[in-house]
């Protein structure tokens, strides 16, 4: 069978460096980083971290979303929401119904911010409380798969960090198949109490702004957000729509330890290697390298080394962007892709920011300013999860 | 095509130990049920035994012991479907979150929460660095891991899939949905389930895990046709016509199959739709259940795999699992249907070597 091609056709994007796809350009080109104080989420956290916090409450995010209260709904599923309105508004495809559409969502922590809330409330009273149907993860996606009415494939992802690379990665796979015509695909996590504490006890969040690929870097900054696209098979999407075509992916896995890569960064070469075999490229096809940088001492060497390992002493032009949305965790794959898709689209490449010395261990280092008129033809993607679920994607120009 | 050649399940009932295929019944007066876990030492090291949280032991338990059966040591890929996860871990780190005030938390519980987690145990345990997945949608957790690795075996080319459904139930977890009806107000006999007549079910949880080749041998448990998922979230959907339809597109007839398991609960809100189709499209087959002895589950249908994989390996099917006995009935095509309240649908077909 001939297998289909897939191509983008909407995104659509809300985090803390802005709430639409224009405005997250505009800090990208600006150096605009979102990471600041905590003035929302109630935690005793806020006196000694920052985060990448998008600055708008529920009930703000509620009516930005233009729909009433649902219950059970949490920040997250609002994120969700916002984000796939943006993307299916974007495509504005005809909605045909014999057309097979899914929606595929990746999340690590769902409705956290309302399940560490109310936990207590579930247990101890018998109010029949809204939120305790929330407490398994594919409440919010049918939420938001109902807002778009949506009502044939659906599947939710956790694989921790690396949960929206992986709903892109299946929403491909399913076109290409035919399983699939049209699969809306991304990802959303909110800032939560649980994630602060988790990493925080871990001890891998720095207190100020994250130096990814930094000599002197101290850990990661958490952040929120949620991205989302409208990927369509060749045989439906417009062509005047597409965006970009899905080339590539790969996933592998490191098989080393819950919460830390190998050393020798096996699962993050072998997932790039991967997503590079998928689509016949070679390592030197590819003009822009998105890595997940965390800034943790752990993620950035293992990175690097399989970065030299896979792409030798010349790898391409690459940055982390973390420093402008905060690690968003299971959505930071989605968020990363659009990222990668408007370096893809504008031929530029965003500054890795806050990085001053190279990591004595090796010897690649990532860009650090704006770099514009560089042709941009192939984009890869890096999301390194806990448990050593990796996954590298590959954004392509569409050929004209 | 596609074959299960090995496969373990960890379950309430003592499926286990490979003691006869459900030759002994525990009969349950609780409204939740615990799987008969095995000795695990014979899995794990002391470490690992004192280390690993109930969930990743339930999931390498079986997982083990189904690459066991076939033989296999490290599997192509893993993949495995959970409705809850590792979720219990997660509400532990919320009390010390309370407790502690935020502060001075010990990470161990952060660390095995995610419900990514359970696969990763996998690949470290066996050393596999190829694809692993974790899909964790209520009542299509197994059935998008399962729909992964078929795809994945076409794709790929691997020589083994791992796939496997997950699922426990802690207390906390079992007292908050107690609040919103999911479990009935009075214990009941689990052998008595579908006679109860009242809303609610009952709990349960298990873990079952499949070797998927695409080879088949004298050692081989079943084919594996199809799978397929669609929601009812507008709650207009004809499902006796979506079963019509993937029937049709399996190029075979509704009475081709020979026994469709289903997945009565007892819930008098949600079974009427089991009994509709069982006087409509289903009328001329033989019809069973499994859900009186593992419980309802997000990844139940895990466990009805396993039990159709049994059946059609052994050509025996227990009358403990039978809702009618129509003559001459033999033991070729499998078809599994279950609804999750009503908004996930799904349906496995399965097939004798």
């Amino acid at each position: 069978m001939q297998q289909s091609k897939v191509f983008i056709t909407g995104m659509g994007i809300v985090s803390a460096i802005g709430m639409d796809v224009e405005t997250t350009l505009d800090s990208l080109v600006s150096s605009r980083s979102g990471l600041g104080k905590i003035r929302l989420l109630d935690t005793r956290l806020k006196e000694k971290l920052i985060a990448g916090e998008i600055p708008y409450t529920d009930e703000e995010l509620l009516q930005m979303a233009g729909i009433d209260k649902v219950p059970g709904i949490s920040r997250a599923t609002l994120l969700g929401m916002i984000a796939t309105k943006q993307a299916v508004r974007n495509s504005d495809f005809e909605n045909d119904e014999k057309l097979q559409t899914g929606l595929i969502s990746g999340t690590t922590a769902e409705s956290m911010t309302s399940i560490e809330k109310y936990l207590p409330d579930f247990l101890s009273n018998d109010s029949r409380n809204e939120y305790i149907e929330s407490q398994d993860w594919g409440f919010s996606t049918e939420i938001i798969a109902k807002s778009l009415g949506i009502n044939g494939f659906m599947t939710t992802i956790n694989t921790a960090c690396s949960s929206a690379s992986n709903a892109i990665m299946l929403g491909a796979r399913m076109i290409r198949q035919g399983r699939l015509d049209r699969a809306i695909v991304g990802g959303t996590d909110a800032l939560s109490k649980v994630m602060l504490n988790g990493f925080n006890s871990l001890m891998i969040v720095d207190p100020e702004p994250c130096k990814p690929f930094d000599d002197n870097r101290h850990g990661l900054n958490i952040g929120e957000g949620a991205a989302f696209f409208v990927l369509e098979s060749e045989q439906v999407a417009d062509r005047g729509k597409m965006i970009a075509e899905i080339t590539g992916y790969g996933n592998a896995n490191d098989a080393h330890h819950l919460t830390a890569l190998s050393p020798d960064g096996k699962g993050a070469f072998l997932a790039m290697k991967n997503a590079l075999e998928s689509c016949n490229l070679n390592p030197g096809d590819i003009s822009y390298l998105n890595v997940h940088g965390t800034g943790t001492l752990n993620n950035d060497l293992s990175e690097a080394i399989a970065i030299e390992k896979l792409f030798g002493k010349t790898p391409p032009v690459f940055s982390s962007t973390k420093p402008f949305t905060g690690h968003t965790l299971g959505s930071s794959g989605a968020i990363e892709a659009v990222i990668s898709i408007l370096a893809l689209q504008h031929d530029l490449v965003f500054p890795n920011l806050n990085f001053s010395t190279p990591m004595h261990e090796v010897q690649v280092r990532p860009e650090t300013s704006l770099v514009k008129n560089v042709e941009i033809l192939h984009v890869m993607s890096n999301s390194l999860g806990f448990g050593g679920n990796n996954t590298s994607l590959i954004f392509s120009k569409v050929e004209s | 095509m596609i074959y299960i050649n090995g496969t373990a399940s960890i379950s309430p009932q003592p499926t286990f130990e490979k003691k006869g295929f459900l030759k002994e019944i525990v009969e349950y007066t609780t409204n939740r049920f615990q799987c008969i876990e095995p000795d695990y030492e014979k899995f794990l090291s002391p470490n690992e035994l004192r280390r690993l949280s109930r969930v990743l032991k339930l999931g390498w338990g079986a997982a083990k012991s189904c690459l066991d059966d076939a033989f296999v040591s490290t599997p192509g890929a893993i993949i495995t479907g959970t409705g809850c996860g590792c979720y219990h871990e997660t509400q532990k780190f919320i009390f010390s979150m309370y407790e502690n005030d935020e502060t001075l938390l010990s990470p161990t519980p952060f660390i095995q929460s995610s419900h990514g987690s359970i696969a990763a145990q996998i690949a470290m345990m066996t050393g596999c660095s190829d694809y692993n997945m974790t899909y964790a949608h209520r009542g299509f957790s197994f059935e998008s891991a399962l729909m992964d690795a078929l795809m994945l075996m076409g794709e790929k080319h691997l020589k083994s899939v791992l796939v496997g459904g997950v699922d426990e139930i802690g207390e906390r977890q079992f007292i908050t949905f107690n609040r919103i009806g999911y479990w009935k107000t009075k214990a009941i006999n689990n052998l008595k389930l579908l006679e109860s007549d009242s809303a609610g079910t009952i709990a349960g949880e298990g873990s079952s895990f499949f070797l998927l080749q695409d080879f088949s041998g004298p050692e081989t448990y079943a084919r594996i046709r199809a799978v397929h998922v669609f929601s009812n979230l507008s709650g207009t959907v004809d499902v006796e016509n979506e079963i019509r339809k993937f029937v049709k597109r399996q190029e075979i007839t509704v009475n081709d199959i020979d026994w469709v398991f289903l997945g009565l609960n007892g819930d008098k809100q949600f079974d009427p739709l089991y009994y509709h189709l069982m006087s409509t499209v289903f009328k001329n087959n033989g019809l069973a259940c499994y859900k009186h002895l593992c419980g309802e589950y997000h990844t139940s249908t895990a466990f009805a795999l396993w039990l159709a994989a049994k059946i059609l390996k052994e050509q025996t099917f227990p009358s403990i699992l039978k809702l009618n006995n129509p003559e001459n009935k033999t033991v070729g095509n499998i078809l599994i249907y279950n609804h999750y309240r009503n908004i996930n649908h799904s349906l496995i077909l399965v097939s004798a070597r």
